[in-house]
């Protein structure tokens, strides 16, 4: 892999392209600014996707930042190892068709992760202008969503899928996140006979009932899947492994393997007094009732929780999803509660910055102790402690410590509580012999075998909480040690 | 085309049955498991308990209370139609075991989930005492077949047009004081089933209560079913839909069910009445 980089980096058009601007001339230009939607107009809508697209010049422009770096540093900021460099430079190139197509090479979602991966503190925080120049890094997020978008709407009936040649044999996966659906996509091109098993009614997993609209469209996720049926991947939604069949029954359908995916999707709340009472949710059923039930929509049955103090517990993207979706759905004061300080918060570092420009209001160094309802049995005020930072935790990050007597009331209409998610029990449940950790996470090798022969697991259901970049890692690599252990048998 | 109606008939003013068909269900689901269901595309997705299964059909059959937006969409549609969402079975099976005999408590709607488990209980040799109890006469639905699975049925209506005259809990008082009861299970309106707990709290007899939490996904994912049991926070879509009566907190269900009552959509409201 490392050769093939290499060995295109001196491609002779790479060469060139090289000497075509001096490295002086690169570092002056300045790193593009993402157009955005006008915060006080896109907060009228879920939505409105909040990033613009950027334009052919201004990719090229940014794409030729890039120094094209002997060794790119970048590429090992990348969870998955995205040839970085080749597609930025095909992009400087004019050929978006052929950067796409690199970053397919890595990555089966390229146009999700563009807009959801936390660039900032994987490929870009490596990317030789931040690290060695302290200037900033080049826009590699923004430029990985062009190409794909740019693929997306140009999109000619790949032949691909035409050649395909099916091998017979059945695999079935078990979740549509994005784990299960790189896995599916990568299964279909060996060869297999591939089926999604999906407990909700929808495709996509997170990516449609958690990440809002606004931020990751579901036409951008439908594309998507629309290239793997392509490719002959079945889906069938309403169906839960465990429960509407068994592991054992779709083995007597004929499914040979299959491939866990069902993600952390259980909502962790915080055992505080007064935590069921209503009005407090978790950032699951809030964001789950508005991006996969529309509820923000005057069309839909389904009803959500409206205020006017909306009060969201956590600072992960979660947290940044539940309350920039809380000022979209009218709430006068939207804030967010973190027990750490700002500079800690894991959410993505645009998210806050987008949060900021819509008016969210950040309470940091605070903790929810308990909550006061009202005589209805409704949420009316969160009872927050003060924090200070102590010394550092197992993270690195400065552990808070409460400040005893600092409990002051918030008044609040809505609490979400986005603290977490623990492993989907659904599976583990009904299969004891699937051998999973004390916190509910499914077991693995190296090679993400599970406990079972022909069951392999990834992403959240096998690392709790991660990320989309590195679930469809997961899925990628399970293909792949499985596709090798299928034809060596 | 998948989820058809096959059948629909109305017990009552606004109640009604409805078989439907879903081979995988009708195979894998156990007494006490609900499905949840959606209709339309901008329909919400809710839970009904499976009230019967024909495994040779393959069909599943539910019961239905006409109450808000969700569960009127559902009992508008007729035989051949079809339900856009159904996915299930969903929740713990109830345990079922060999303990002597068994009062069955039942209100309203509850009925019809109970009757998968009055079956199970009989077919382990259980005794099976069923009260059935309603408002009036005209909303005591499923009488034959409970009569089917019971070895003793008590009809009990509030206004005493059918029956005896008085609540579930007159009932079960005077079943209790004749014979022993070694188990109770209760399934009907959150107040009913408190009140039941109440009653058999005092003669020590183990209850069970089948809990109708307002759901999102009946999957574990969101958390609006949770319930406090024995002062601990459980799901009821994966961790019950059964509970012992006796840890359950009533009084915080029933404050819950109101939860989205001062919204238009009141889809879920079917749920307070199950
Ligand atoms: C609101 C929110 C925002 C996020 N933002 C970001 C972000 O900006 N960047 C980022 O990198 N990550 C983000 N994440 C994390 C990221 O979404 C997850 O790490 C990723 O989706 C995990 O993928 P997965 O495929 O493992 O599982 P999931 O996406 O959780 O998919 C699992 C699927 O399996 C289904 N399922 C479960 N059990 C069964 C069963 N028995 N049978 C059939 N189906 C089943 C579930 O219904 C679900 O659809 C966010 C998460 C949330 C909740
Ligand atoms: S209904 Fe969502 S967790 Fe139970």
């Amino acid at each position: 892999m490392i050769d093939k980089i290499k060995e295109q980096r001196n491609e002779a058009w790479r060469v060139e392209l090289r000497k075509k601007l001096k490295a002086k001339d690169r570092k002056a230009i300045e790193r593009i600014v993402i157009p955005e939607e006008d915060s006080l107009e896109r907060i009228k809508s879920q939505r409105i996707e909040v990033n613009r697209p950027i334009t052919f010049d201004q990719a090229q422009t940014e794409a030729s930042r890039c120094m094209d770096c002997a060794n790119p540093t970048c590429m090992e900021g990348c969870p998955v190892g995205i040839n970085i460099p080749g597609f930025i430079k095909n992009i400087e190139q004019g050929d978006i068709m052929n950067a796409a197509s690199i970053l397919k090479e890595t990555s089966v979602l390229p146009a999700v992760c563009g807009r959801v991966c936390p660039q900032e503190k994987q490929c870009e925080a490596r990317c030789f202008y931040a690290e060695k120049l302290n200037l900033p890094a080049v826009a590699i997020g923004a430029l990985e969503r062009f190409a794909a978008d740019y693929e997306q709407s140009n999109q000619t009936k790949s032949d691909q899928v035409n050649e395909r040649v099916s091998n017979g044999v059945k695999i079935a996966v078990i979740g549509s996140g994005p784990s299960g659906l790189s896995f599916a996509g990568d299964m279909a091109k060996y060869g297999y006979e591939v089926t999604v098993f999906e407990a909700l009614h929808e495709i996509g997993g997170v990516l449609k009932y958690g990440i809002p609209e606004f931020r990751l469209p579901n036409a951008v996720v439908d594309a998507e899947i629309e290239n793997l049926k392509e490719l002959g991947v079945q889906f069938v939604t309403n169906f839960i492994v465990g429960q509407t069949a068994s592991i054992q029954d779709l083995k007597e359908d004929g499914f040979a393997a299959f491939y866990i995916a069902s993600g952390a999707g259980l909502p962790r709340f915080m055992n505080i007094p007064g935590e069921n009472a209503n009005g407090i949710l978790s950032s699951n059923e809030y964001l789950t009732r508005v991006n996969l039930m529309g509820a923000d929509l005057a069309e839909s049955d389904t009803p959500v929780m409206t205020g006017k103090n909306v009060v969201v517990i956590g600072g992960g993207n979660t947290a940044m999803d539940s309350v920039r979706t809380a000022k979209r759905l009218g709430a006068e004061r939207a804030m967010i509660v973190y027990r750490r300080s700002q500079d800690e918060m894991p959410a993505r570092k645009e998210e806050v910055h987008h949060a900021e420009a819509e008016g969210v209001e950040f309470l940091t160094l605070s903790n929810p102790v308990e909550y006061v309802a009202d005589d209805n049995g409704r949420v009316s005020h969160v009872k927050i402690q003060k924090m200070e930072l102590g010394e550092p935790d197992e993270s690195g990050r400065r552990r808070p410590v409460s400040i005893p007597g600092s409990e002051y009331l918030l008044e609040a209409s809505v609490v979400v509580v986005a603290v977490g998610v623990s492993p989907n029990p659904l599976m583990t449940n009904v299969m004891p012999e699937l051998n999973s950790t004390d916190w509910g996470t499914i077991m693995v090798d190296e090679s993400l075998q599970s406990s079972i022969n022909d069951i392999y697991a990834g992403g959240d259901i096998v690392r709790g909480g991660a990320s989309v970049i590195l679930a469809m890692g997961d899925g990628r690599k399970a293909a792949k040690n499985m596709h090798e252990k299928l034809i060596g048998n | 085309m998948k989820n058809k109606i096959i059948s629909k008939v109305q017990l009552s003013d606004s109640i009604f049955k409805i078989e439907v068909e879903a081979p995988l269900i009708a195979r894998s689901r156990k007494p006490g498991n609900f499905v949840m269901v959606r209709v339309g595309e901008n329909g919400e997705r809710i839970p009904l308990t499976i009230a019967d299964a024909n495994r040779d059909k393959g069909t599943i059959t539910m019961v239905v209370q006409k109450m808000g937006v969700s569960s009127a969409k559902l009992c508008e549609l007729n035989s051949g139609d079809c339900i856009t969402d159904l996915v299930g079975p969903l929740g713990k099976p109830t345990k079922i075991e060999k303990v002597g005999t068994v009062l069955a408590c039942c209100g309203g709607v509850g009925v019809a989930p109970m009757l998968p488990i009055i079956e199970a209980h009989q077919k382990v040799g259980n005794r099976v005492i069923t009260i059935l109890a309603a408002r009036t006469k005209e909303l005591v639905i499923l009488e034959e077949e409970v009569r089917k699975f019971s070895d003793e049925v008590v009809i009990m209506t509030d206004d005493g047009s059918y029956g005896n005259k008085g609540l579930v809990t007159a009932g079960m008082e005077q079943v209790i004081a004749r014979e022993s009861i070694h188990e109770c299970v209760t399934i009907g309106p959150a107040i009913m089933m408190k009140f039941c707990a109440e009653t058999t709290r005092k003669y020590d007899i183990h209850t069970v209560a089948s809990l109708n939490s307002i759901m999102v996904d009946g999957t574990g994912m969101c958390g609006a079913c949770r319930v406090s049991v024995a002062g601990k926070t459980r799901f009821t879509c994966i961790d019950g839909p059964e509970f012992d009566a006796h840890q359950v907190d009533f009084d915080e269900i029933l404050t819950r069910l109101k939860g989205y009552q001062d919204k238009e959509k009141l889809g879920n409201k079917l749920q307070e009445v199950k």
